[in-house]
């Protein structure tokens, strides 16, 4: 029986998950409960629309001609939790010759991903909380998994960009930021790091959703703040 | 240095010249220069004039004792002493004139509403002269006032000039004026029949006309000292004689849009030649250029407040085309399309001229980032298929207002404005009487019936109104344009194109989203219309989803490009005047607002009343997968069927672009580079904080240039009525992160 998946949605542009332009696809379910995730809608597993990989492939083969410099990033959710979905899509599309990225958590077991990863051209992998015990308060999974996928990415040569959300009295803290810097001094694979200051546009999906959001009163980053932060980690941030 | 010679020194084809002369330029922006001294006061002076403009209402001054003819006013200046490029209006910066000619009435209401009495001696001469206006109203049918009371067609160029019309003002400077009323002369010569018809005595009337307007061009140039009888010699009186031409059409012709056309390739030759020999620097040819653009931002026309709700902003559509393609495969982007694009730099944005950039897969990489900067920075360009138009047109063609590509001094067009097809839907369901009135405007034909509305009855319906409407709509067209031959004709525009003139009957439609959706919820969901106490259905309930339009979804958009191909069909049955060819386009500009205002309820779930959206786009914020679903879905429209042009209008925060600036120019340039593959033929770039826009509306003092891109047309934000200032908020931001 061929694999299916359950996507949430399709974003036609995406210029911010990945090189150039790209076709975002967005895999429902989640196994974090990031306090400050931004798609609380994607959460839920195996609801959405069901989907064969040719189906999604047939449909960005129509979009092919806007991405010719960019490609397809798998988002989510967590597109891992799919990885034996996320692994055909991704083969179908390397047979296109389609740049293609997976952005994840890295929170999965990496015997269970490690075919999806090995298929992809690059992968964007959001490191939570430096620290494994803060990662674990702030979303429910210990961090462990995703710097066993970054020593995977470095032994296999396979680009990463790291990305890491700056949240204030969070993650937004000088000795987390340096141990973060200290922490990827070394991995010859992560090609940058993307600080994305903690916004609150997905803040009306948590009451839609009739969830409490914990982080309602949390401030968004001011702008010197976001700027110390890229000094700490200057070597990886590309402006 | 001599110019290649060829076809163009023995007759008028500027064309010729062109191709055989300019230098195409594939390098980056590095060469151009900023302001110069005297450029910044300059503009300083224009910036706080209109900023007084802005203080008393919009309008700085009114002469309303001189009819504007091209002669009629005293020289006007700036300043002297710092002015490169001379000419204005009238005989004040920003003061507006009359121009009775396409109606009285315009000037009368227009004069009212800032205070100010028609001028007794006018009122006096126009007891005598009959204007486009009183011809209109003597001919039009009951059924006519009718449709157009109850706006089912709406914008008609009935009380005021029709504009659209590009008078080709590079000969000017090419030929010099004595040349060119030579080859009218001869060309009158010709025209002696057997038969003296009405078409043979009206072209000799005209051409008379037009050797007279010409002959005006060149005293008007003489009182500011300067003589235009002989061909241009540098770069600085190219650029003033062309400007001349065209400030003689905007002294004669308050026409709706009044289009530049295609000049910058052309005046490259001369700074090209000018530079190789040292006669002006590239500093000085810039300052020329940005002394004429400025000139080109202080157009005026005298209009009524009803005329601003349709076309708010003050608009003028000074539309300039820049870069292409050659037929013979160059690019036709020179160093003078940076140089025009740059204005928006040294002199910041603006909404005038409107710089449209012929875009073409084959531009130069270089031109294109540029184009991509300039848009980021300043929202203020606009993008069209050259590929799609060099097939049809050639690569001397221009856009005249917004959308509409002619081939310049080759053809014209009878602008139509637009029929409001969402209201004809309504007609359909409610058996021809509208849906506000309750009157019986269209045809008596039996009312739906039926707890659900039935597709296929709806389409039979529609088809008989669609019917209708198409042929009452070329015929009032046919009287407007007959009239406006006779009694506003454009002298000295008509006198800057060839004899034979190609002529387009420019009918468009407004509410293609709005119906497209209207069927498919029709089609795929169901819908029950509600209907008031005398019948009339004024709401519906809709149960269930349906396929929108702006989606990529073939169930729908096919619904769009029928409806595009039916009504196309449906104009081209009908004889019209001058036997002028049917097209269409897919456009408002800003009047999607007033249209939705004039219309009820509609089967997609719109409310009595909201705006449509611009164009040909999607209803706002139901295009739900990405703007690159929503551009696939606009670039199925058939340009085909719809060679006046489809608008789409594109709005993005800057964030949303990319995350390094380089980024956001190369992404910008892919997705134009796309949309244009995919056969989209205009696309309107807002790059834009949303919050900008608020804070904007709050203090419009603080953003005198801000400038944003609506359908086929920038605008002053803060020049837009609060209602359509709401609309554009409400249009659909892409702001995925």
């Amino acid at each position: 029986m061929a694999v299916t998946g359950y996507v949430h949605s399709y974003e036609s542009f995406g210029a911010v998950d990945g090189p150039g332009i790209r076709f975002v696809v967005f895999l429902q379910g989640c196994l974090l409960r990031c306090k400050f995730c931004h798609n609380p809608d994607t959460w839920e597993r195996a609801v959405g629309q069901e989907v064969t990989p040719e189906e999604v492939v047939e449909r960005i083969l129509d979009y092919r001609n806007f991405i010719s410099r960019g490609g397809v990033t798998l988002s989510g959710g967590e597109p891992l939790l799919q990885a034996d979905f996320c692994q055909a899509l991704l083969q179908l599309l390397h047979e296109h010759g389609i740049h293609t990225a997976i952005d994840t958590s890295g929170a999965l077991p990496l015997r269970q991903v490690s075919g999806a990863i090995d298929m992809a051209d690059l992968i964007l992998l959001d490191i939570k909380d430096v620290d494994e015990t803060d990662c674990r308060a702030l979303t429910g999974h210990g961090n462990h998994h995703a710097f066993s996928l970054l020593d995977y990415c470095e032994k296999i040569k396979k680009p990463v960009w790291i990305r890491h959300v700056l949240i204030p009295q969070y993650t937004l803290l000088k000795d987390k930021l340096c141990r973060l810097a200290q922490r990827l001094e070394g991995y010859s694979c992560v090609e940058r790091v993307e600080l994305l200051p903690y916004h609150k546009m997905g803040e009306y999906k948590w009451e839609a959703l009739g969830l409490y959001n914990e982080l309602k009163n949390t401030p968004v980053p001011s702008d010197d703040e976001v700027e110390t932060a890229k000094q700490i980690l200057r070597k990886w941030i590309r402006e | 240095m001599d110019f290649h010679t060829g076809v163009w020194n023995d007759e008028i084809n500027v064309r010729d010249f062109i191709v055989r002369n300019y230098i195409p330029y594939e390098g980056d922006e590095s060469f151009l220069a900023g302001p110069t001294e005297r450029t910044r006061k300059l503009w300083d002076k224009v910036l706080s004039m209109m900023e007084k403009e802005r203080e008393r209402g919009g309008v700085l001054d009114i002469d309303e004792k001189t009819i504007s003819t091209i002669v009629s006013h005293q020289p006007g200046y700036i300043d002297k002493e710092l002015e490169q490029i001379v000419g204005l209006q009238t005989d004040a910066p920003l003061k507006r004139a009359i121009m009775p000619f396409g109606g009285i009435r315009m000037v009368k209401t227009s004069l009212e509403a800032y205070g100010r009495e028609m001028d007794p001696q006018v009122r006096e001469i126009f007891r005598y002269r009959k204007t486009h206006n009183d011809g209109v109203f003597d001919a039009y049918t009951d059924e006519m006032k009718k449709a157009r009371h109850t706006g089912i067609i709406t914008g008609l160029p009935d009380a005021y000039g029709r504009g659209r019309i590009i008078g080709d003002y590079r000969r000017v400077a090419l030929y010099g004026v004595d040349k060119l009323i030579w080859f009218k002369e001869r060309a009158k010569k010709k025209l002696e029949f057997d038969i003296m018809d009405s078409p043979a005595i009206r072209t000799r009337e005209e051409l008379s006309e037009q050797i007279r307007a010409l002959k005006e061009l060149r005293v008007m140039a003489a009182s500011y000292g300067i003589d235009i009888s002989q061909p241009a010699q540098d770069t600085k009186e190219a650029i003033q004689f062309v400007y001349f031409a065209y400030l003689a059409a905007v002294k004669e012709q308050n026409g709706a849009a009044m289009s530049l056309g295609r000049v910058s390739t052309f005046l490259d030759i001369y700074a090209e030649r000018d530079l190789k020999e040292g006669r002006y620097t590239e500093e000085q040819i810039q300052e020329f250029v940005d002394h004429f653009i400025m000139k080109l931002r202080m157009v005026r026309f005298l209009r009524t407040p009803a005329y601003d709700e349709l076309f708010s902003g003050d608009p003028t559509w000074v539309t300039e085309s820049i870069g292409g393609m050659c037929v013979d495969g160059r690019t036709m982007v020179t160093k003078m399309s940076f140089r025009f694009l740059h204005t928006l730099v040294n002199l910041g944005p603006a909404p005038e001229p409107n710089l449209t950039v012929l875009w073409s897969r084959f531009l130069p990489d270089n031109f294109k980032r540029f184009c991509a900067d300039i848009s980021i920075k300043t929202s203020s360009v606009q993008y069209e298929n050259d590929d799609m138009m060099k097939e049809r047109f050639g690569d001397d063609y221009g856009i005249a207002c917004c959308v509409s590509a002619m081939r310049i001094g080759k053809q014209m067009q009878f602008f139509g404005a637009r029929a409001n097809l969402a209201k004809a839907l309504l007609y359909a369901l409610n058996g021809g009487k509208d849906e506000r009135y309750g009157d019986q405007t269209g045809p008596e034909i039996a009312p739906v019936t039926g707890e659900y509305l039935d597709y296929d009855e709806v389409m039979r319906k529609f088809d008989l109104i669609l019917e209708w409407l198409a042929r009452l709509y070329i015929n009032s067209l046919n009287i407007i344009h007959y009239m406006h031959d006779k009694y506003c004709y454009e002298r000295l525009q008509m006198a800057l194109h060839d004899e034979e003139v190609y002529r387009t009957m420019a009918c468009g439609m407004a509410g293609l989203s709005v119906v497209a959706d209207s069927l498919s919820a029709i089609k795929y969901a169901k819908v029950k219309p509600i209907r008031n106490e005398a019948g009339l259905i004024v709401d519906f309930d809709i149960e269930g989803d349906y396929p929108k339009f702006g989606n990529n979804d073939d169930r729908v958009d096919r619904i769009a490009v029928d409806l595009v191909k039916d009504f196309m069909f449906k104009l081209k049955k009908h004889r019209t005047y001058r036997e002028s060819v049917p097209t269409m386009s897919i456009l408002t500009i800003t009047s999607n607002v007033v249209y939705g205002k004039k219309t009820g309820s509609t089967p997609d779930g719109r409310k009595a009343g909201e705006a449509f959206a611009p164009g040909a786009n999607p209803m706002h914020g139901r295009d739900q997968n990405g703007c690159i679903a929503s551009m696939k879905s606009v670039a199925k429209l058939p340009y085909d069927y719809s060679e006046d042009g489809i608008s789409y209008t594109f709005s993005i925060v800057p964030d949303a672009l990319g995350k390094l600036e380089d980024d956001k120019r190369w992404n910008l340039v892919a997705l134009l580079d796309g949309y244009f593959f995919e056969k989209g033929h205009h696309i309107n770039v807002n790059v834009l904080q949303r919050e900008v826009l608020l804070d904007a509306m709050d203090h419009p003092e603080l953003y005198p240039q801000l400038t944003i891109r609506v359908s086929g047309y920038a605008v002053n934000f803060v020049k837009l009525t609060r209602e359509q200032q709401l609309e554009v908020i409400h249009r659909t931001f892409h702001t995925k992160f």
